[in-house]
């Protein structure tokens, strides 16, 4: 500025660049970083050492408790209380008793689970995590196998392995077989009605029939597995099925109310948002208090649900109207002019939505389904109000045997909840992350 | 893709109708499926309490072990499914389970208002506080002003609110969806008081950091006979359920145990010839063989065998029997006459 | 379901003339009369079921419970309430207000930590900006019910017990029955300050109007802001002194078991408070982070193109832009902190579940009626909160000319 006013004052104009100067070193090196990010002014300064006396104050008792303090074995809570407790610490000893969760790490992965039967839960646990890797992981091949190893092989095959099969589904063939004559019947008349080819339909009916029949063949099917009651289900095995279950519950679920609410059918679009916007405004608490008290007075008189099945009913429920609502964000993020091409390619709307809308929206909401399951896994521990021992409440109830019972007992194992929802959440958060990065790329609008 | 979710969810309908079918006749129900399924507390040492491995045992788990014998002959054709107290009701309504037996109280209005019917009382226990013995207080009629932790959901809770109202003393309630929060609040020193059946008391103790340093104050407060409780409307199952605990009851006064059973059915007797079924025809009434009790008493002994196994005084509870004793003894435990 | 069957039979190939029910409009009414029958007869079967359900068990039901009396202690309370005479009705509105006494106090705190947080996951300082992150990655990583515990139990075990409790003096008690605070006695005349307080709002609101209006048509400003404070805090005072200062303090005493007198704030209602709203600001803070992110640079160069300082580019520009981002999410975060206010339930909180949907449901056993006036309670105060969150984002939004 200056150099401009003086050229107009006194005729001179510099010809050539001055030579390039040093960067002042104040800006580099550590101790600029330092200056720069640190203490750059006044105020910062004071934020800064606020800061650091928070971590003083918070950290090293955190961590002395977690590792310092801490004890590792032992064999009852002698090793976990202090002398004035009858134990062998020194008083004033505060540390986690580590002890003490690797006593009851079995129990607090399985439950109660019967341990010759725990192999069953490990196949269990290696086909779906197996499978669900080969699933999130983009560069892994047979994805489409993989999505049908997953949405039936694995559901039949987990739900035997951990209930031990033989279910009793006789008096189900008899309705099933009704209902397929009717079926076949409805989509003939349809067909007929509309001027179409029945064949295609009532091929796809008779194979969805068949495929039940076969399917209740194999559940009735005794494998000769040991049958294991629900009540014996616990820790991460419930926290891990509520989950799951809830999750893949409500994603058909709720890819129907999402497609219901933007339909331009009155009715449909009424239910839907009736539906979606009760679960959503009332708590998961009250829902799952709904489920295991009021839900079994709805029932026609001689059916009633095993506990954890009316748990499961309720989550997913509630949370297919969030899925819905993560489902619509991605319908709606789609340009119209997809839906209108697809029009003018003259599909109808099944197959605009099979082939067109559906696999894109799907694909952009990916991050939003697994923040849902986020939200779930932690939405989970709740179940433990109804008196269903997920994780966190096998870790509460184990607070109620005597051989560990101290003082820290109960901090330990709520600190070590702590530490594994994080993992699992944080680790999940990260996926998504990543995922919405990876995505981002094609649908720059 | 359309296919498979409609598959899923069928598959997923399918399940919901493999619950137990439960009708007018509960014991037809029973045998058809081969066990009783009995609802029981989540945890209570001495009452119904599940060991490491999953082994329920307790008062109110033998009598249910009993009524399997009575039935199969078996005390381990059993089931048992942990209830809440909020809960334990609507199972019961619903058919989920087939017997409740989990330190459930008798009054009036559960008999009468609920469609249930009590089949007896397997524990005469009352309301009773718990302190800490730092706080030198020797009568419950000095805890005005204290703050006492308890359940929702149980006749306790309107118990002391009776009991402080009559003494006109003022106090604070802070009532817990769990038992096992009870514990922990009052552990963590949140509350004076913990109140609960006394029984109830002594098997929480034993969770506390340091049991020695609590004590139970003498006052009981109220009637709580526990007992086991059935659906109204099934005569036959509540007959059952009535008659497995008073053969316990009048076999410990006839001097029957586990393990003399035998001899005694050979005896000359003739009320334990009665009870154990080698005269008479009384198993056939309520639909079980005759000698119904012989096995009720082989799986799970008499009553005083039970008592003393899971809450007496060599147990870590050390309750006394007390108004549990037999009539002959000065108690309240009288079994009407098989005959 | 019923959605992909119905397309599995229509997905018919194209035929050449168009029959009955390939007219879409009929095929939809079709469709849309099925679905009606299926929810309306799965509804009446459910409510079929019921009554017949409840009248084998021979349950008690209809509303009557409301008005007989309730005869349980509830913990806390924000109106008169007597386990002597008050009813199951009453025990309702004893749990909604202590429901929406956290809820409320929850939200101010969490917008409160949750705009420092995400304000301070921007700073430019290193560590301030790192310490926000591992607050937002660690608190909405563990689930609410977990923090619940670690908080009310944590809050125990710290706090002492009442006879070696903090003694504040005239600022109150605190110990682990709670915090003991002095309770304001209106003397004669109180009710006074309420309305010159109202006063005083309706005074600085019109202001703020008629300096807003007077800058727009003459570009000079008035320094409402502080006036409006200024008539907000003089005016009650004014009166407050003219009356003759009618105020005293009923300062809590040490009692035998624990303090008595003043007001009491229960360690339940502390825990639920501490965790409900450093949970939601985590949330918060990351809505607000992406809100001002959202904002382009050029506003802020452009702000200072104009001369604005600092300040009043974040005032005047920045905020109200990213408001308009920010307000959506920040509703739903608000319903769910409210909703989120039911685990109360777990750590004896005398909420609305707590009480209501807890130990009135187990007195009584009417499992239907409570259960349901809980859900719909709960699903009222989601709609108003909503319709007054989207009148307010109305106001805000962006109108596009």
């Amino acid at each position: 500025m200056a150099e401009i006013h003086s050229a107009a004052d006194i005729a001179y104009v510099r010809r050539e660049m001055l030579p390039e100067q040093e960067a002042p070193g104040s800006s580099r090196g550590v101790v600029a970083w330092f200056r720069e990010s640190l203490f750059s002014s006044i105020p910062y300064t004071i934020l800064t050492l606020f800061c650091l006396y928070l971590l003083w104050v918070i950290v090293p008792p955190i961590l002395s408790f977690l590792i310092g303090s801490a004890v590792w074995t032992g064999t009852d809570r002698a090793v976990c209380a202090t002398e004035a407790q009858g134990g062998i610490q020194p008083n004033g000893w505060f540390g986690a008793c580590w002890a003490y969760v690797g006593d009851y790490a079995n129990q607090f992965i399985y439950g109660r689970y019967p341990n010759v039967e725990q192999w069953r839960v490990n196949i269990v646990g290696v086909l779906f995590f197996g499978g669900l890797a080969g699933l999130l992981i983009p560069s892994v091949p047979y994805k489409r196998e993989n999505i049908i190893f997953l949405s039936i092989v694995f559901p039949i095959a987990a739900l035997i392995l951990l209930t031990g099969g033989d279910i009793a589904v006789d008096g189900l063939y008899i309705p099933l077989a009704v209902l397929a004559v009717l079926a076949l019947v409805v989509t003939y008349a349809f067909a007929k009605l509309s001027d179409s080819d029945p064949l295609p339909g009532l091929k796809n009916v008779a194979a969805l029939f068949i495929g039940l029949f076969v399917l209740l063949f194999i559940l009735g099917f005794d494998f000769g597995l040991m049958h294991v009651e629900t009540e014996m289900w616990g820790g991460l095995l419930v926290t891990l099925v509520i989950a799951v279950t809830g999750i893949a519950a409500s994603l058909p679920v709720g890819i129907a109310l999402a497609l219901g609410r933007r339909s331009a059918l009155p009715i449909v679009r009424f239910f839907s948002i009736v539906f979606i916007e009760f679960w959503r405004g009332v708590p998961l608490i009250t829902v799952l208090f709904m489920s295991s008290v009021m839900l079994p007075l709805f029932l026609p008189e001689g059916v009633s649900f095993d506990k954890l099945l009316r748990a499961l009913i309720g989550v997913a429920l509630f949370s297919s109207a969030y899925m819905a609502e993560v489902v619509r964000g991605g319908l709606q993020a789609l340009p119209k002019g997809q839906y209108e091409g697809a029009m003018a390619l003259g599909l109808n709307w099944g197959q605009m939505m099979r082939m067109i809308i559906l696999p894109q929206a799907l694909k952009l909401v990916i991050p939003g389904i697994v923040n849902t399951f986020i939200g779930l896994f932690k939405d989970t521990t709740l179940v433990l109000i109804i008196g269903l021992f997920d994780f966190l409440g096998q870790i509460q109830s184990s607070y109620s045997d005597p051989t560990w019972a101290s003082p820290v007992q109960a901090m330990t194992g709520y600190a070590f909840a702590a530490i594994m929802y994080w993992v699992f959440c944080f680790s999940m958060s990260r996926y998504s992350m990543f995922m919405e990065r990876k995505l981002d790329t094609g649908h720059k609008r | 893709m359309k296919k498979l979710m409609l598959t899923s969810a069928l598959g997923a309908a399918a399940l919901v109708v493999t619950g137990a079918a439960a009708s007018a006749a509960t014991l037809d129900d029973v045998k058809a499926k081969g066990f009783v399924q009995c609802g029981v507390s989540q945890g209570l040492p001495g009452f119904s309490n599940p060991d490491a491995d999953g082994n329920w045992s307790g008062l109110d788990v033998d009598l249910c072990r009993g009524i399997a014998a009575a039935i199969f002959g078996d005390g381990d054709a059993v089931k048992f499914t942990p209830l809440s107290a909020k809960e334990r009701f609507t199972a019961l309504q619903s058919g989920e389970i087939d017997v409740l037996s989990r330190n459930t109280t008798w009054t009036m209005s559960r008999d009468t208002q609920l469609g249930l019917n009590f089949a007896g009382v397997n524990y005469y226990d009352g309301q009773g506080f718990m302190i800490r013995t730092s706080m030198e207080i020797n009568s419950a009629l000095e805890l005005s002003g204290a703050s006492i932790c308890t359940n929702t959901g149980t006749t306790t809770e309107l118990n002391v609110a009776d009991y402080f109202r009559a003494n006109n003393m003022d106090y604070e309630l802070v009532a817990f969806e769990k038992a096992d929060e009870v514990v922990a609040a009052y552990d963590a020193g949140r509350c004076d008081v913990y109140t609960t059946d006394a029984s109830g008391l002594y098997a929480q103790r034993l969770k506390l950091t340091d049991p020695g340093e609590h004590k139970v104050l003498p006052e009981i407060i109220s009637k709580e006979p526990l007992g086991p409780v059935v659906r109204q409307g099934d005569d036959q199952w509540f007959n059952i359920v009535k008659w497995v605990h008073i053969a316990t009851v009048n076999a410990e006064e006839l001097g029957i145990t586990m393990d003399n059973v035998d001899e005694m059915m050979a005896g000359d007797n003739p009320s334990v010839k009665r009870l154990l079924g080698s005269e008479g025809e009384f198993g056939a009434a309520i639909g079980l063989d005759n000698d119904w009790a012989a096995k009720v008493i082989k799986a799970v002994g008499n009553y005083g065998e039970i008592f003393d196994r899971n809450v007496g005084p060599d147990t870590p509870l050390g309750i006394a029997r007390g108004v549990n004793a037999l009539w002959t003894k000065g108690g309240l435990m009288y079994g009407p006459p098989i005959r | 379901m019923a959605v992909t069957d119905a397309t599995g039979n229509g997905s018919g190939e194209s035929a050449p003339k168009v029959a009955l029910l390939n007219n879409p409009e009929i095929r939809g009414w079709v469709f849309q009369i099925i679905l009606a029958i299926l929810v309306v007869y799965l509804a009446y079967t459910g409510w079929a079921n019921m009554n017949a359900n409840l009248r084998a068990a021979g349950i008690a039901s209809g509303w009557g419970f409301l008005g007989t009396n309730a005869g349980f202690a509830i913990s806390q309370s924000l109106i008169e309430y007597s386990q002597a005479s008050s009813t199951y009705g009453r025990v309702y509105i004893v749990g909604l207000l202590n429901t929406l006494a956290v809820a409320f106090v929850g939200i101010i705190f969490a917008t409160i930590i949750g705009f420092i947080v995400g304000v301070a996951r921007l700073s430019k300082n290193w560590l301030v900006s790192r310490l926000a992150t591992v607050y937002v990655e660690t608190l909405r990583n563990i689930p609410l019910l977990l923090q619940i515990f670690i908080w009310y139990f944590g809050v125990l075990r710290l706090l002492p017990q009442p006879r070696q409790g903090f003694d504040f003096g005239p600022l109150g008690l605190l110990n682990n029955r709670g915090y003991f605070a002095p309770k304001p006695v209106w003397g004669e005349g109180g009710i006074f300050i309420v309305y010159a307080f109202i006063a005083a709002c309706v005074i600085a609101w019109g202001v703020g109007r008629w300096a807003h209006k007077r800058q727009m048509a003459t570009g000079q400003i008035f320094p409402s802001f502080l006036f409006g404070l200024g008539v907000i805090v003089l005016l009650p005072l004014a009166t407050f002194l003219a009356l003759g200062a009618p105020l005293t303090w009923d300062i809590p005493e040490m009692g035998g078991f624990r303090p008595s007198g003043g007001m009491t704030i229960i360690p339940e209602y502390i825990a639920m408070l501490v965790a409900l709203s450093t949970y939601t600001a985590s949330f918060i803070a990351e809505i607000v982070r992406a809100g001002i992110l959202a904002v382009n640079r050029g506003q802020t160069e452009a702000a200072s193109a104009l001369g604005l300082r600092n300040g009043p580019t974040l005032r005047l520009v920045i905020i109200p832009q990213a408001l308009r981002i920010i307000i959506p999410p920040l509703t739903s975060q608000y319903l769910n902190l409210t909703k989120n206010s039911s685990l109360a339930v777990a750590i004896a909180y005398p909420e609305l579940t707590s009480v209501f949907a807890g130990t009135a449901l187990n007195q009584t056993g009417q499992a239907v009626e409570i259960i349901s006036l809980t859900m719909l309670t709960y699903l009222t105060i989601s709609l108003v909160t909503s319709l007054f969150m989207n009148w307010y984002n109305n106001r805000v939004a962006l109108v596009e000319r």
